[in-house]
């Protein structure tokens, strides 16, 4: 395995540049007191470090899935190198059973034989039929009907065992690091923590990882000799599905915020600022766009780039650079339709600071245009950036499910939550219904959606100032407003 | 009123110029009508007659802008940009890639949509308020909280969901109605109980949320004190002051999707087998048809605009303050 070809796709290279703005941009914040303030008040509310420790769950498995290569094909010649066609990434390789063991059609979670009939030629040259024995689920077992609830029953127990174990080594491991930074012996950190006692609830944080790791070490050890959540039409594994999906909403969600930023900032804040015709120019522009119907430009865009890329084939090396490239498409079409909200805000909330009298004094002072909206202008509207790109990302998991089944989503050979539904949708229809691939599309991204909308709320309750008040008056949460922001 | 009217008309036709500018790059410029002949009659072996056939029977045979060779105006209006772009704001959409007249399907579709959506729309509309009235009635207490949760739970479920779980639980498992198809008459009323049920509840977890926020913002006002200390009952004052204190937000977020209802709704009408207007568009975006596809975006637009129009003139009914000059 030591030489494979590295291969960076487009989506790569820009979420890698996201996580890296990200990182340089959180050291940037943890060195300022006021920047620091709000993000703590994200991780003092419960809601918000759950939601933020399933996040981080899923941003995991997709950034293991954005580390694409091509694995070496062996020739028989030694010396020669040829490299396969399949583009994989390392998440393929960690979950590497679950890809390369396809049944023949649906299988139920967790069965041992195919979920349709079959005629089977016994030893003896009879034909029966039957349900045949499934090629790679619970292989293992001689006697399926005997064994395989004692050994479902096994795996979970030693799953859950180690879940545990390796619970009690990571929160040590973080307590202890915890308590050494605040200089306090660890028992009392950890009286402390679990009493809830310490402003950030990292009991709920430490309750959160402990849920995923017994759900997921004890679904690990499953599927390594079972389908755990079936296979669909096809034979593929449903579990693999499902992860890989995982990195196309997450792509989705953050590249098309990542478009739309600079458009909708830069267009906003100086139209609010400049006033005159260049306010009427882009409320010109934003209107235009917003008065067209999102789905059908989007439709338009993507049909019009489906047809440059089947005049244009030889663009593109393999079938995943053409759909990645496809994606990259989508994100910027949906960012294309998408900024009008956070652009009429952005003017709005210009329009107000610039008769501020800080501004008006800066103005006097004679500094430039240009240094007052980066200077002034631009820090004071950042919480409404930041607000509306966590709360647009839970909406744009959702659209590319709808797109996909539309047909303008991404690339069918692309593996989503769209096109898992839209591969599945008529299963239900069937007679005996096959409801798995459904159910853990739908189960997935609802996770991931309902952790983003929590997150969201906690952070605009943290940033947003109306907001802040309003939940102080009415308490909504039942959330004690916590005195000293600035201690953690 | 109505020089107001006539302004904000005259500003829409710069919009819609827009509009049509925008789908025009996009249908013709990024890809010529050589490379749409191509994928509708295969990518390989197709021949340039072929093609030349194909553009011809579909007016894509002239040039995009300027005709030279043609005399005096036809300079302009026999090319492309005249024939399929300018000709839709006389609401002229010509045919479809099969030959039907697009104009007749949009009359003929419009019924179906409207069926859905109005329903849709008017009784999410009176759920939602309801619900939210009743959540800010109950503010700070367990049900309001737990209101939010419900609310933050629906608004995370696909709408992709609701339609087949709705479908798997009304048609196939308790067999109350039919899972899709539609009728005449009185007759589409048991078609028509699931896809509104559905949108109802779809709509239902962001909606309910977002009116919360409105009436929490206006109960906190002065107002509401005053009307509080005048010893006015509390549903009374959500229901006399609140309310109508709340309708200019309420308003500006209902009455502009008013007239695109009857655009109808592609998801829905697609999987329960409505003949209307969504399913219509989602047919040309599989079938590739370019001529529908642009014309519902025009149609889109228009009705788009309109309901601004609309949102602004609703304001002058709630609130006396606001006049239009």
């Amino acid at each position: 395995m030591m030489s494979l070809k590295p291969i960076l796709l487009w989506t790569d290279v820009l979420l890698g540049l996201l996580i890296l703005g990200g990182l340089i941009l959180s050291g940037f914040i943890r060195r300022r007191r006021h920047l620091r303030a709000p993000w703590q008040r994200v991780l003092q509310s419960k809601s918000g470090i759950i939601s933020l420790v399933i996040l981080s769950f899923f941003l995991g498995i997709g950034l293991l899935d954005s580390i694409h290569f091509r694995p070496p094909v062996d020739t028989g010649k030694s010396g020669s190198k040829a490299y396969g066609v399949e583009v994989l990434s390392l998440l393929d390789l960690l979950v590497g059973p679950l890809r390369q063991r396809p049944e023949k059609t649906y299988s139920a979670p967790l069965a041992t034989h195919l979920y349709t009939k079959e005629t089977i030629e016994l030893a003896d040259g009879r034909q029966v039929r039957t349900f045949p024995r499934l090629i790679f689920g619970g292989a293992h077992l001689i006697n399926p009907e005997l064994d395989k609830t004692g050994d479902i029953v096994h795996r979970v127990l030693t799953g859950l065992g180690v879940a545990m174990l390796l619970w009690a080594l990571l929160s040590s491991a973080w307590l202890g690091f915890l308590s050494r930074r605040h200089r306090v012996g660890f028992h009392d950190w950890v009286r402390t923590v679990f009493r809830g006692q310490c402003p950030v609830p990292w009991n709920a944080a430490l309750f959160t990882v402990l849920a995923l790791l017994l759900a997921g070490v004890p679904a690990a050890l499953l599927s390594i000799k079972y389908h755990l959540l079936g296979t669909d039409k096809v034979g593929q594994d449903v579990l693999y599905l499902a992860l890989k999906s995982i990195r196309t909403g997450l792509v989705i969600g953050t590249l098309t915020t990542l478009v739309l930023l600079p458009l909708a900032v830069l267009l906003g804040i100086m139209a609010g600022y400049f006033r005159g015709w260049i306010d009427d120019l882009v409320q010109y522009i934003y209107t235009t766009f917003h008065s067209i119907p999102s789905v059908l430009l989007i439709a338009a865009a993507v049909l019009m780039t489906q047809v440059y890329m089947d005049t244009h084939p030889n663009l593109f090396e393999t079938v995943n650079a053409r759909a990645d490239f496809r994606l990259l498409f989508l994100c910027l079409i949906l960012g294309m339709t998408s900024w009008t909200g956070l652009c009429r805000l952005l003017r709005g909330e210009a329009l107000k600071l610039r008769e501020m009298e800080y501004i008006q004094a800066a103005q006097a002072f004679g500094v430039s245009d240009f240094r007052i909206i980066i200077r002034h202008i631009l820090p004071n509207v950042m919480h409404i950036v930041l607000i509306s790109m966590v709360m647009d990302f839970s909406g744009l998991v959702l659209a590319e499910a709808v797109l996909s089944y539309v047909g303008v989503g991404v690339d069918p050979s692309m593996i989503s939550f769209g096109t898992m539904i839209n591969s599945a949708r008529m299963e239900m229809a069937r007679e005996p219904m096959v409801w798995w691939s459904l159910a853990s599309a739908f189960s997935f991204m609802f996770l991931m959606v309902l952790s983003a909308n929590l997150f969201a709320d906690a952070v605009r309750d943290a940033f947003d100032p109306r907001v802040r008040t309003l939940s102080d008056k009415f308490n909504l949460f039942g959330r004690k407003p916590v005195q000293e922001a600035g201690k953690d | 009123m109505i020089n107001y009217l006539i302004r904000r008309l005259l500003y829409a036709v710069p919009i819609l110029i827009g509009v049509n500018l925008v789908t025009f790059v996009l249908f013709f410029v990024v890809n010529t009508p050589d490379d749409m002949a191509r994928i509708h009659l295969g990518v390989k072996r197709v021949t340039p007659q072929a093609i030349a056939k194909w553009k011809e029977e579909r007016g894509y045979d002239k040039p995009l802008l300027f005709n030279h060779r043609a005399p005096g105006m036809a300079t302009f209006t026999e090319t492309i940009f005249f024939q399929k772009s300018v000709k839709l704001f006389a609401f002229n959409f010509g045919r479809a890639d099969d030959g039907r007249d697009i104009a007749y399907e949009i009359k003929k579709r419009m019924g179906p949509s409207l069926a859905i959506a109005l329903p849709v729309f008017l009784l999410g509309l009176l759920w939602t308020i309801s619900f939210a009235l009743m959540m800010v009635f109950f503010r700070s207490t367990y049900l309001d909280v737990w209101g939010v949760v419900l609310c933050v739970g629906l608004m995370s479920i696909s709408s992709l969901f609701y339609i087949i779980g709705g479908q798997y639980l009304m048609s196939k498992l308790w067999n109350l109605v039919p899972i899709s198809g539609f009728g005449d008459g009185p007759a589409a009323l048991k078609f028509l109980i699931l896809p509104v049920l559905v949108g109802v509840i779809s709509g239902m977890g962001a909606g309910v949320r977002w009116y919360r926020t409105i009436f929490l913002e206006e109960i906190g006002k002065d107002y509401v004190r005053t009307a509080r200390a005048k010893g006015l009952s509390e549903l009374r004052v959500l229901f006399k002051h609140v309310l109508q204190n709340a309708m200019i937000p309420i308003l500006t977020g209902a009455v502009v999707v008013i007239p695109s209802l009857f655009m109808g709704s592609l998801i829905t009408e697609s999987f329960f087998g409505i003949p209307g207007l969504g399913s219509y568009t989602i047919e040309a975006i599989s079938s590739q048809d370019f001529a529908v596809v642009r014309a519902m975006v025009f149609l889109g637009s228009v009705l788009y605009i309109v309901g601004l129009i609309l949102t602004d003139f609703s304001y002058t009914l709630v609130d006396p303050r606001i006049r239009l000059e």
